[in-house]
């Protein structure tokens, strides 16, 4: 028998039709849905007389433009269109939306895997390229465009051609202080925004491994800003255990029956990658970003690098650009950089175990006093479970806000929005020109990077601040 | 969609690489609910400035390029978010036909699913048409079905696509019709895996 990769694995299970010189139509078992990206494709449904062919394999939320304070005063008329505009679909076309005032209300790729929808071998696919975070329960999950959606909507298929692999393996063991969020950063900066165009990345090796379910999510949910559509890790016992109990996935005998499938579909030992790039978990040390795409960044030891030094015109002329954009002189040391916001938060750093890595930096401390600070949490379910511990405590007592779920300022399309020409640590996946506000000034970091940033008022070596567990 | 093989158009320039979608068209205009009029956004943020002015220095805003129909840039062009705003954006401000080293996958999808070409040639050939648009009024001849691309002195190069994409840029199909003939498969799947049928 040969030895197959999980996306292999996945692939030809979802194979509906296949012919030469044509993609392959693949069959898809679960479609997230948000209001951003599908009212044209609803709308396209309803001009042709289509229907939904499987409103039970999808499953909607209100996330990207949902006020995180004042819950019910959406300043903006179009934004609240849009959320009415979902609400109205959703009825018409037989949809289960979690919205606003729903407990389930959360950032798509936070909601998903909490419920247990996001489940091994499964495609999944949503109008937002980070559906990649699904990856790391080994699930093929990828961003579609808003046509798409509309062709999932009414085919439950989707044309693609088999994507060559790439495996990521990040050797060894992690050092202190070192997240997730530096992982994924590290391979960026080491590999580039787009060494996994036209991949499907799969993460492998021991420091993978020993991650959480929720540190998977992070470094799957940033795949795409390398490039990947999509990536993954094997499904194991870490996978199976999350899994178990969650509301969506199968329960009792059948849970056995489907966790038997799952682990069967990791990848076999000696199955060949079409390209592998390793890393040493142990030469990361907490990252940051200092440019205007996720490559641009480096340890925290770091200095601020002189377009000189990068030997591609063109990447010279992008290094020139970006520093111009952040305000930013060559040589200077990182940890000089001073801080106005900062963000927790986003599908990529919102769930319950970010945000303890966060409180745990934040407790005893205080935000300084030039420095806005906000937590937002993923969903209603994670700001409940902090809230039990007293997370938010934690949080308020140091100065940082407390919000509601939502992707808030991320991308700032609803009223959490970063000032032009000031400065926010984010635990978001994007540093581009204008993401958070226009003119606002993005570095990528960890939660608990992004806690230290708050307390210092300046970006901070985490490992410098006593009391930092990993 | 508007089918699309030959097309003759004066060229617009932008020499960056990893032009992402945030630039090609701002989060602050995916908030209406139609496809069309996100042609006036497109590169919102390069082409004014805090204030709403144009910036004088971005080359859209030089009326010797504003009404080019072809767009060539850097590597990487699309990436970042999955909105398919961008390409319509860049098709209702009037661009038909983009040419890159390199795309980012999901924007080059959504182009194709749109009717826009997107062509990569050469970091060389990229290079030497981002030099010789510099130039206002410089045209080039895209013929899909030759897969070339030709300017008047002289340059000529041919591109790859995939066959598949050429069919449906040709003929101008719209692809959830396409799939829809393939109903018999998807139900027969639909049988062999959830032993039910749902059409
Ligand atoms: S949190 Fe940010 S990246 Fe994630 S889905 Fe929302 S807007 Fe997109």
């Amino acid at each position: 028998m040969t030895k197959k990769t999980v996306i292999e694995k996945i692939w030809e299970n979802h194979v509906v039709s296949r012919e030469e010189g044509k993609p392959d139509l693949l069959y898809i078992d679960l479609h997230l849905v948000h209001e951003v990206t599908s009212p044209q494709a609803f709308e396209g449904l309803r001009m042709n007389g289509r229907r939904v062919r499987r409103p039970d394999l999808t499953y909607a939320t209100m996330d990207h433009n949902v006020p995180t304070i004042n819950r019910h005063f959406v300043s903006d008329p179009i934004s609240k269109t849009q959320m009415q505009t979902l609400e109205q679909n959703c009825r018409e076309f037989g949809i289960e939306l979690a919205d606003i005032d729903h407990p389930d209300q959360g950032i798509v790729h936070v909601i998903g895997p909490q419920l247990g929808l996001t489940q091994p071998g499964k495609t999944i696919v949503c109008g937002d390229s980070h559906t990649s975070t699904h990856g790391a329960f080994g699930a093929l999950a990828f961003g579609i465009g808003t046509s798409e959606v509309e062709h999932v909507l009414a085919t439950q298929t989707i044309w693609q051609k088999q994507p060559k692999t790439l495996q990521i393996k990040v050797n060894g063991k992690l050092g202190f202080g070192v997240q997730a969020k530096d992982i994924i950063l590290a391979v960026i900066a080491k590999f580039g925004v787009n060494a996994g165009t036209g991949y499907v990345m799969e993460f492998t090796g021991e420091a993978i491994r020993s991650l959480t379910m929720e540190q998977r999510m992070t470094i799957c949910n940033m795949s795409i800003e390398a490039g990947a559509r999509a990536g993954l890790v094997s499904p194991d016992m870490t996978t199976v255990e999350y899994l178990c109990g969650r509301r969506y996935a199968p329960q009792g005998e059948e849970f056995e029956e489907a966790a038997k499938r799952w682990l069967a579909l990791a990848t076999d030992e000696g199955a060949a990658y079409d390209k592998t790039l390793e890393i040493d978990a142990g030469e990361i040390e907490p990252q940051m970003t200092w440019g205007t795409n996720p490559s641009m960044g480096s340890g925290i030891s770091g200095y601020v690098p002189s377009p000189d030094q990068f030997e591609r015109e063109a990447d010279k002329e992008s290094v020139r650009l970006a520093l111009e954009y952040m305000g930013l002189e060559a040589g200077t040391k990182l940890t000089e950089i001073p801080v106005d916001y900062v963000f927790i938060g986003s599908c990529t750093n919102s769930r319950l175990s970010d945000l303890r890595a966060a409180a745990e930096v934040a407790k005893g401390r205080k935000v300084q006093d030039h420095v806005t600070a906000i937590v937002v949490p993923g969903s209603q379910t994670v700001k409940q479970q902090a809230e039990a511990e007293g997370l938010d405590k934690i949080f308020t007592e140091a100065g940082f806000e407390w919000r509601e779920s939502g992707c808030s300022m991320c991308l700032a399309m609803n009223d959490d929005v970063v000032p032009p020409g000031k400065r926010c640590a984010s635990t978001s996946n994007r540093n581009f020109e204008g993401r958070q506000g226009s003119g606002a000034r993005t570095h990528l970091v960890s939660p608990s990077m992004a806690a230290a940033a708050a307390v210092t008022g300046r970006f901070t070596d985490v490992r410098e601040l006593a009391g930092v567990n990993q | 969609m508007e089918p699309i093989n030959q097309f003759t158009g004066t060229v617009c320039p932008i020499n960056r690489a990893n032009i992402d979608t945030d630039q090609i068209i701002p989060k602050q205009f995916l908030k209406r609910i139609e496809r069309q009029g996100f042609g006036q956004f497109v590169f919102y943020n390069w082409r004014f400035d805090d204030d709403g002015n144009k910036r004088e220095d971005f080359i859209l805003n030089d009326t010797k390029f504003a009404d080019a129909e072809i767009l060539v840039a850097g590597e990487n062009f699309g990436c970042g978010s999955s909105r398919e705003h961008a390409p319509w954006a860049l098709l209702d401000y009037g661009f038909r036909v983009i040419i890159a080293p390199s795309y980012a996958d999901i924007f080059y999808n959504n182009s194709v699913k749109n009717g826009i070409l997107a062509v990569k040639l050469t970091d060389e050939e990229v290079e030497t048409l981002l030099g010789r648009a510099s130039v206002p009024g410089f045209k080039l001849h895209i013929n899909l079905e030759e897969q070339s691309v030709k300017d008047d002195q002289g340059f000529t190069a041919h591109f790859d696509i995939d066959q598949y994409w050429k069919k449906m840029l040709l003929n101008g199909w719209d692809e959830i019709s396409v799939t829809l003939t393939e109903e018999k498969k998807i139900r027969q799947y639909e049988e062999e895996v959830f032993g039910k049928q749902y059409s």
